[in-house]
């Protein structure tokens, strides 16, 4: 696989600056290409996979816990004499229910995972690279692709969904917890609240993106890790570009995915 | 010495954007042969050993390996090549996330099937070849820099390849490790009856190791014979070449 080098300068000029967005640009594509190409050949390394689920998604359990109870929390304390203003307290567990399902949970725990694992990701294949054990791999007859990148992304897209549910319910709890200190609603209230006000059409378009975001977070890491050079500085480099990049293109497919979203479910 | 041609280079260039690295060079490698390639820094050699490997793609000329052209191989006759291949890198290159034992393990659990005790058995052979039997549970970054070498050829050659390529084997060792090693390096050939390229620009090495020499220079083969006749050369760049007196030209 022949990917455009990025030409690194203390000070690019608009021309190196031009040509290094498209390299990525094309890089990232044919990076994605090569990707479909080798994620359906055998052998699938199942226990990689498993390896960097655990690695990748369970340790980043503490971080995505404190995030979720604390969007709920401040979001319903921040909300709430807003809708006391209007005498409409009643709706604040719908409220907070449907903006943490559709878009505060997916997007904010798609970010968390990004600047966790992608820079992760990155640093990691990229000290592999710079220090050339993906060369030693490739040598001894292993697609280093698919043991290191295909493994990584195929982890960060089965887990992120799972982490995001995870933190759609913390964030229901913190909400729940900032009802209880501002005012003394009962749980099965709140509960029902939440239910009543939740649809199909909210819970899978909002589950469906972090799947694409788990994909971007992987693969964006893997790339700026695999193409690294340049030394120590080459890995510090593939570490920030890789949390840059993949939050960009989060927020970027976010936007897209909510018109699609709404293209397919127009009473959303 | 057999005549079974196990590397033909030939007439092999390589550039790096305006940077010309190799022009033309040809060289011809036979089963049991121990080739040593010198030159200054920079002068291409890790750059050829890559070219035989097929990490690098020449820019003109043909790399052929066991009569197999390495530039017209499919990815997956790639990979069946470079199973006869061994490969030390300058830095060893272990992978920093295994053990010494999954080390070892790597190359045999993906290329080829073996039973758990056949396993164990091969990597405990191999790490006694290197002597490093203790070191079968530590970590990479726990091994000295003599050991990880060491580790790194115990990896290189528990496939038993038929072609080994040492990048500067000895770079970065103290004098008496470095002696360690070449000898190593030379037991393990006769043991294994490998044929064998290094490159390196330890002479000490190269006269344990090797039998045959080449020496880069501007890009191209300035010298190709015995190595007493290159330290013997009366070629003025040679002669400070080996006396390690800085070059002025």
């Amino acid at each position: 696989m022949n990917l455009p080098p990025i030409k690194h300068t203390r000070r690019p000029t608009f021309k190196e600056m031009t040509y290094n967005f498209l390299a990525t640009i094309t890089g990232l594509t044919l990076f994605n290409i090569e990707f479909v190409k080798q994620v359906f050949i055998p052998p699938y390394e199942i226990g990689e996979i498993r390896k960097h689920m655990d690695e990748l998604g369970v340790k980043t359990f503490p971080i995505v816990s404190v995030t979720g109870i604390i969007i709920g929390l401040v979001l319903a304390m921040q909300t709430w004499p807003v809708l006391q203003r209007f005498g409409a307290t009643d709706f604040l567990p719908s409220m907070v229910a449907l903006s943490v399902i559709r878009e505060l949970g997916p997007v904010l725990t798609a970010l968390i995972f990004a600047g966790r694992v992608s820079s992760g990701i990155g640093a990691e294949l990229g000290s592999m690279r710079v220090t050339e054990q993906i060369d030693a791999m490739e040598v001894s007859g292993v697609n280093p692709f698919r043991y290191l990148v295909v493994t990584r992304v195929v982890a960060t897209t089965m887990i992120l969904p799972l982490l995001t549910i995870y933190v759609i319910f913390l964030a229901l709890a913190g909400a729940y917890i900032a009802v209880i200190i501002v005012e003394n609603m009962n749980f099965a209230y709140f509960q029902n609240a939440v239910v009543d006000s939740i649809q199909f059409g909210d819970l899978i378009p909002g589950i469906a993106k972090t799947f694409v975001f788990g994909f971007i977070v992987g693969i964006v890491g893997a790339y700026k890790g695999y193409t690294a050079d340049g030394g120590t500085e080459g890995v510090g480099r593939a570490s920030t570009t890789s949390v840059v990049v993949a939050s960009l293109l989060i927020l970027v497919f976010d936007m897209v995915l909510v018109k699609v979203s709404l293209w397919l479910w127009p009473t959303l | 010495m057999a005549d079974t041609m196990i590397v033909q280079i030939d007439k092999v260039s390589k550039s790096f954007g305006k940077q010309q690295i190799l022009k033309d060079v040809s060289v011809d490698v036979f089963e049991a042969d121990n080739l040593v390639v010198f030159g200054q820094s920079g002068s291409g050699k890790s750059v050829l050993l890559k070219c035989i490997i097929g990490l690098l793609t020449p820019d003109s000329g043909t790399v052929h390996v066991f009569n197999k052209n390495i530039q017209k191989l499919k990815a997956k006759e790639l990979s069946e090549v470079r199973k006869q291949i061994g490969f030390l890198f300058q830095g060893a290159a272990l992978y920093d996330s295994m053990s010494v034992r999954e080390n070892l393990e790597f190359p045999l659990t993906k290329n080829f099937e073996f039973s758990k005790g056949e396993l164990d058995d091969k990597v405990e052979n191999t790490l006694e070849l290197v002597n490093l039997g203790d070191a079968i549970d530590k970590m990479p970054s726990e091994l000295s820099g003599g050991m990880r070498k060491r580790i790194g050829l115990a990896r290189s050659i528990i496939t038993d390849p038929r072609l080994m390529l040492y990048d500067e084997p000895t770079t970065g060792l103290d004098p008496i490790s470095s002696k360690d090693i070449s000898e190593l390096i030379r037991n393990l050939q006769h043991e294994l009856k490998m044929t064998s390229i290094v490159v390196t620009h330890d002479l000490i090495c190269a006269e344990i190791i090797a039998d045959k020499a080449i020496f880069l220079r501007d890009s191209m083969v300035a010298f190709e014979g015995k190595i007493p006749e290159l330290t013997k050369s009366d070629d003025p760049f040679l002669k400070n070449f080996f006396s390690n007196e800085i070059i002025k030209e």
